[in-house]
């Protein structure tokens, strides 16, 4: 009675911890994948700039480190947060 | 008479000497040169570029159609702005990148060749290697010689420019880069596109 007490005291709170999390943490990718202009493609970790040369008209590429999120970014933290609402849905509570 | 004799040995000797073949070197100190590759994909197309060119062309403005050289793309300079998709691309699966570190294209001979002003167009066929894989190719080129511009790119430098700029298509099938294999994720046809300009110092 005493170890059930016990459990049932945490568990509830673990339960709601664990759910904010996963909200936050998709809610979170969302606005940051948006913010970085919602790329529908890939992540990007380098991207491409072009540089002209004057001389002979030629266009370079140079690339730049910028870290883009794209649609494996926004799968990743869903997969994420799906983990930890399924691992809340392991905590029962009591119901009174 | 002698005089005549003479200036027409001079005028020859000129010619010669003016139209003389010139050796143009690819590696740039600027890092301009590239080769840009383009695939087709479901979720975006597969862009990227490679800048590490090497080669040696040998040119001559009164003849260009005698053009010949060799133009290597490391392989190990191919970039994409995934790197996962990088890591693949170069991995022994398709580029096998470590047991092939150069992609090159080797011209033998330059046809349709039409020369306007500093500008030649031309179909150039060559023998072009991917993934140790040697094919025949014939290429459209356009040249553009660029005479005592070397200085303007390169301070402290003289010496002319040569320009070249190919667009050309190859399937990947062909230079057995998983050939049959994973068509509905990267396409099998390649578009190529190569800006380069070498340097003839003088």
């Amino acid at each position: 009675m005493f170890v059930r007490s016990e459990l049932s005291d945490w568990s509830k709170p673990m339960k709601k911890t664990l759910r904010l999390i996963a909200a936050i943490l998709v809610v979170g990718a969302i606005t940051f994948w948006a913010a970085a202009g919602a790329n529908h493609g890939w992540t990007k970790t380098h991207i491409p700039k072009k540089i002209v040369d004057e001389t002979t008209g030629l266009e370079g590429v140079q690339w730049q480190d910028k870290f883009v999120p794209g649609v494996d970014f926004l799968a990743v933290a869903g997969l994420g947060a799906g983990i930890l609402a399924g691992i809340s849905m392991f905590f029962r509570t009591k119901s009174k | 008479m002698k005089t005549k004799l003479t200036i027409l040995f001079l005028v020859t000797v000129a010619s010669v000497v003016l139209a003389a073949p010139q050796s143009f070197d690819f590696k740039d100190p600027k890092g301009i040169n590239n080769a840009g590759f383009k695939l087709d994909a479901p979720l975006e197309a597969i862009n990227g570029s490679a800048s590490g060119v090497s080669g040696v062309v040998t040119f001559d403005p009164g003849d260009p159609g005698a053009t010949k050289g060799k133009i290597i793309v490391a392989t190990g300079s191919l970039m994409l702005s995934n790197p996962m998709q990088r890591t693949h691309m170069l991995s022994d699966k398709w580029l096998d990148a470590t047991r092939f570190p150069e992609i090159s294209f080797e011209s033998k001979a330059f046809k349709n060749v039409q020369t306007a002003g500093d500008t030649t167009t031309a179909d150039v066929t060559g023998t072009f290697t991917l993934k140790g894989v040697s094919k025949e190719l014939t290429v459209p080129v356009k040249l553009t010689y660029l005479k005592d511009k070397l200085g303007d790119r390169l301070p402290n430098q003289k010496g002319d420019l040569l320009v070249i700029r190919a667009n050309f298509i190859i399937k990947r099938s062909d230079f057995n880069i998983n050939p049959g294999q994973f068509e509905d994720k990267v396409a099998d046809t390649i578009e190529l596109n190569l800006s380069i300009a070498g340097a003839s110092p003088k």
